[in-house]
């Protein structure tokens, strides 16, 4: 079966003054119907430029995008305009972080719900407000014949985002992509707001795709999770997998970086060292190397590719280390030491695992 | 909204109020001939002259004779009497003032038009050859005096002393109630001539606001509904670009009216109020000049009101603040 969205090996590079920024470099990952996928990473990792692409947003910067988006197998780089036109707010639609500033604020929350409802459906005004009403009602806003005439700065933040996916869930969409849809709001808000969609989904069984930097907020909502650094995938797994058996030096930092109930009070949070990759300049070999506590010299020569882990091929990584040496770090860190201290403890192989000493050559176009 | 409308009403007054405090004021403090005297005729008596300066409320204390003037400006809108003609500068304001509205509201029409339009397109276009011929005309309509511009066009363009004859436009302003051509045809070069510069900086000031806006998450929202680009661009980014020109624009009319179009009367030779305020300053009237100012203050402020209650309506959000 061919799932609902596909990229295949994904790269928006961006020319700018200083040179050109690799914002997304070789994404590739899939949506199932109705399922969940959660795409996390830190700020430019690439995950919103690859979600703007996917709308065909992001061709109005004269990016160069290469590889294949597909949609039900319709590649969505290849079609026209028009054709992408009436893909977005219709089957595809997204929702963003900021909902004030997403929202027009010259005009009644209402009127912009009628306006995406109309821009697809050949209905009259008052049926599409009527519609309106409803979806207002159904993202949980209370009082909603009242609301449908007010304007977005008489929301609060909350009610905005709820708002914005009244508006995104206008045209029953197969997908709706959520751009850090939380990161604005207050944490109580937040909660809220992953109910409703969770709640939404269920109802309306949309596919949705979660962007963030915030693992705790795919934790509960995400079938699979997608993580990125520096414009690429590094893992990729089922959502339990990723908790239970992370892979990646990266997710590591990142799973050691949120505070957990279980945990001891007086432990720290442990920040994953140095700071994103330049884009435009990437580091050679293995791009997390710079800040990668496990680094071998060998690293920062070659560049690893996705590569299964484990039976099924559903959980991948990118990275030069071996499967066990991950699994030791892993059970080390887990119980309780620093980076430092597993570095030290866990026997780091000095040679590149078998088979990885292949330098792809687009990796060697990217470092002249 | 009633409030914030009486709260800008009672601003206005409050304004108006001020301002002619402050040129009666000038009045009395610009050294000048004395008024009786004047008035009085070639070597009048002293009992004359005392009986005039009676007449005129001259022999009152200022504050007194501020309220004489207001009493005769709010209930009669009376100014006074030009020392130059005696006639009354009420009349003599009203009967340019047709001069000064069809010069004045047909170059906003032909500014605002086509400065929205080339600062859309310069927008959308930017960086394209349109956008750069565009950009630096409009440096060039900037920088040329209007006063220039108009003696160049009626050289070239002038039906008697022009290279090509083309317009009637030297002094021959008539009517619109007479002659609807002879109207249009003494006014389109004035027109242009009284425009270029403000649609340049329309233009400019509109594609400046554009590209913010173009790049507004609301835009991109927008987009991301499925709306065709050209209601992206005309409904959701031109109307928020196109707000704070609005209210420029409601101002620069309002000192059009005031008598700003006193370059382009007096290069196309018009009998408007800015030709008669021009007039007046050169002979020294008074009473012309601060009529003049008087009624350009009521049409400033007016607008002015206008503008502030107009942009409640064009942003919801002021209404609440």
């Amino acid at each position: 079966m061919t799932p609902l969205l596909e990229l295949r090996d994904l790269r928006v590079h961006i020319p700018t003054e200083d040179g050109v920024v690799r914002a997304v470099d070789g994404v590739s990952y899939t949506v199932e119907e109705s399922r969940t996928l959660g795409v996390v990473g830190e700020s430019g990792s690439g995950k919103s430029v690859t979600a703007l692409t996917i709308m065909g947003l992001t061709k109005a910067s004269g990016a160069e995008i290469t590889g294949e988006i597909l949609w039900r197998g319709e590649n969505l780089l290849e079609v026209s305009e028009k054709r992408l036109r009436e893909i977005r707010g219709d089957e595809i639609a997204m929702i963003f972080q900021d909902p004030l500033s997403s929202l027009h604020p010259f005009y009644k929350v209402g009127k912009q719900i009628v306006e995406g409802i109309r821009a697809h459906r050949d209905t009259s005004k008052a049926a599409a407000r009527d519609k309106a009403v409803d979806l207002l009602d159904l993202v949980g806003i209370p009082d909603p014949h009242k609301r449908v005439d007010q304007y977005p700065h008489e929301f609060s933040g909350g009610m905005r985002q709820r708002a914005m996916i009244a508006m995104a869930l206008a045209n029953d969409p197969n997908l709706l992509i959520a751009d850090e849809p939380t990161t604005a709001l207050d944490v109580t808000v937040q909660a809220q707001i992953l109910a409703l969609m969770e709640r939404l989904q269920k109802e309306t069984g949309t596919a949705i795709l979660i962007i963030t930097h915030d693992l705790g907020v795919v934790a509960e909502m995400s079938d699979e999770i997608a993580v990125m650094y520096s414009g690429r995938v590094v893992e990729r797994a089922p959502t339990a997998a990723i908790f239970a058996e992370p892979q990646h030096p990266y997710t590591l930092g990142l799973l050691g970086s949120i505070p957990r109930l279980t945990d001891d009070r007086e432990a720290e949070l442990v920040p994953i060292a140095g700071r994103p990759p330049s884009l435009i300049n990437p580091p050679s070999g293995c791009h997390f190397s710079p800040r990668c506590p496990y680094v071998r010299e060998a690293h920062t020569r070659v560049d690893p590719e996705l590569r299964a882990v484990g039976e099924g091929g559903q959980h991948t990584v990118r990275c030069l280390l071996t499967e066990p040496t991950r699994r030791a770090i892993w059970r080390e860190l887990r119980a309780g030491g620093s980076p430092e201290d597993v570095r030290e403890r866990v026997t780091l192989e000095s040679d590149l695992p078998p088979g990885s000493e292949r330098e792809p050559a687009s990796e060697q176009a990217a470092s002249t | 909204m009633g409030r914030y409308i009486i709260r800008r009403l009672l601003w206005s007054i409050l304004v108006v109020l001020i301002v002619t405090a402050l040129t009666f004021l000038v009045f009395f403090v610009i050294p000048s001939a004395d008024p009786a005297r004047v008035r009085a005729g070639r070597q009048p008596t002293p009992q004359l002259i005392a009986q005039i300066r009676h007449q005129l409320h001259l022999d009152q204390s200022v504050p007194n004779q501020y309220l004489y003037y207001m009493k005769r400006l709010v209930f009669h809108f009376d100014l006074g009497t030009s020392y130059a003609t005696q006639s009354s500068v009420k009349s003599g304001i009203f009967s340019r003032l047709p001069v000064t509205f069809s010069l004045a509201i047909g170059a906003v029409i032909i500014w605002f038009l086509s400065g929205v339009f080339v600062g859309i397109v310069s927008a959308v276009r930017r960086r394209s050859i349109l956008d750069r011929v565009a950009m630096g005309g409009a440096l060039l309509a900037i920088s040329a005096p209007i006063y220039w511009l108009g003696l160049v066009s009626l050289y070239l363009f002038d039906d008697t002393i022009g290279k090509v004859h083309i317009f009637n436009a030297f002094g021959t302003y008539t009517p619109i109630s007479q002659s609807f051509s002879k109207w249009l045809g003494a006014l389109i070069l004035p027109w242009l001539v009284l425009s270029a510069s403000f649609a340049a900086v329309y233009a400019r000031l509109l594609r400046g606001n554009l590209l913010d806006t173009l790049g507004q998450d609301y835009v991109r929202t927008a987009r991301a509904k499925g709306l065709t680009e050209v209601r992206v661009v005309l409904r959701h980014a031109v109307r928020s670009a196109i707000t704070p020109i609005v209210t420029v624009l409601g101002l620069d009319l309002g000192l059009l009216l005031a008598g700003n179009t006193i370059l382009t009367e007096t290069v196309f030779n018009m009998q408007g109020v800015g030709r008669y305020a021009y007039n007046a300053i050169q002979g020294s009237d008074l009473p012309v000049i601060q009529g003049t100012v008087v009624f350009g203050t009521l049409f400033i402020v007016a607008m002015n009101l206008l503008v502030d209650i107009g942009y409640a309506f064009l942003d919801p959000r002021v209404r609440y603040t």
